[in-house]
């Protein structure tokens, strides 16, 4: 089966269902493996101590609450420019799993930042980025309930997703371009990370089962999404046939 | 298991850390079920009343839906 066959929602209703469960087997592995690695098999930091166990979870949430965030500007040019079918279905199942990743790295990195910094919250840039990208998840959802008709409603969103992209390079650079309190990267770096390696794999292996928590949900949520136009047709065409057969009734 | 209970002094924010993560992607699946659950039966209450997709009517070119 091509990529472009998987188009076709029922299509994908069928591969998703048969691919869910080996994705949930795959993901209570890593997570177990991750856990057990946190728990029993990661130091403390020699600075920050037990607290860098935070990083394990804020770190992950981080990277989805961004990669999600991608996910949604390609489905978004996939709706304007090739107005594939599933894409904007993709987009809108993903904003609420991407606001709540965008939420678990800023409750997280706020629970972290009170020990080692001893404040919850300060407004530098790459804090201030991301709360932007939150206040946009929050925004995208709400444009999508706002319209009754999902394809103009699907357009609109595409548009604002694509705007609020821009978001995404300041997130990655802002400890790069201005004096942030925020840490700069230790993973992804030119110069290969500054992590060791006893943090480094359990980090690793903690991003591997959030990154298969993250496709397990968006799949159930295009899923979802895929019955909710299901069923708007159907109302909508029981709606017209009632209508049309009322009308002759009244005229008569 | 003792080395798993000593997270230090700052035990609390790490444990608030780890109780929020699972409460958030439980509730996210709670509501990925619920939502699925509530589409199924509505789509499962059309299909009594006679109502079909067309890729499910099955019937041919010229047949009335």
């Amino acid at each position: 089966m091509g990529l472009m066959d998987l188009a076709n929602p029922t299509r994908f209703m069928a591969f998703s269902a048969r691919l869910l469960p080996w994705l949930g087997a795959a993901c209570a592995l890593a997570f177990a493996a991750g856990l057990y690695m946190t728990f029993f098999v990661a130091p403390d930091d020699y600075q920050q101590g037990a607290t860098v166990k935070i990083m394990f979870l804020h770190v992950p949430a981080a990277w989805l609450a961004m990669m999600c965030y991608s996910i949604m500007a390609v489905s978004s040019l996939g709706t304007l420019v090739w107005k594939h079918p599933l894409a904007d279905v993709s987009a809108r199942a993903a904003a609420p799993i991407g606001a709540a990743f965008t939420f678990l790295s800023l409750v997280t990195g706020s629970l972290w930042g009170k020990p080692m910094w001893g404040t919850y919250w300060v407004w530098d840039a790459r804090l201030t980025s991301v709360l932007v990208l939150f206040v946009m998840y929050l925004g995208l959802i709400a444009l999508w309930r706002t319209m009754d008709d999902p394809i103009r409603a699907g357009k609109a969103a595409a548009i604002l997703t694509l705007v609020g992209a821009v978001n995404l390079p300041i997130i990655k650079f802002s400890v790069d371009w201005w004096n942030t309190l925020h840490q700069p990267a230790s993973v992804i770096r030119l110069d290969g990370p500054t992590i060791h390696p006893t943090i480094l794999w359990p980090l690793l292996t903690m991003a591997l089962a959030f990154t298969l928590l993250f496709v397990i949900l968006h799949l159930l949520a295009m899923r979802n999404e895929i019955l909710r136009r299901r069923l708007r047709t159907l109302q909508l065409g029981t709606a017209s046939t009632r209508i049309a057969t009322a009308a002759p009734q009244a005229a008569e | 298991m003792t080395e798993l209970l000593d997270l230090g002094p700052h035990a609390g924010f790490i444990l608030t850390c780890y109780a929020i993560t699972l409460a958030t992607i439980g509730g996210l699946f709670a509501w990925l079920v619920i939502d699925r659950s509530r589409l199924t039966d509505a789509l499962a209450k059309l299909e009594a009343e006679g109502v079909r997709r067309r890729s499910s009517r099955g019937g041919s070119a010229g047949e009335p839906t």
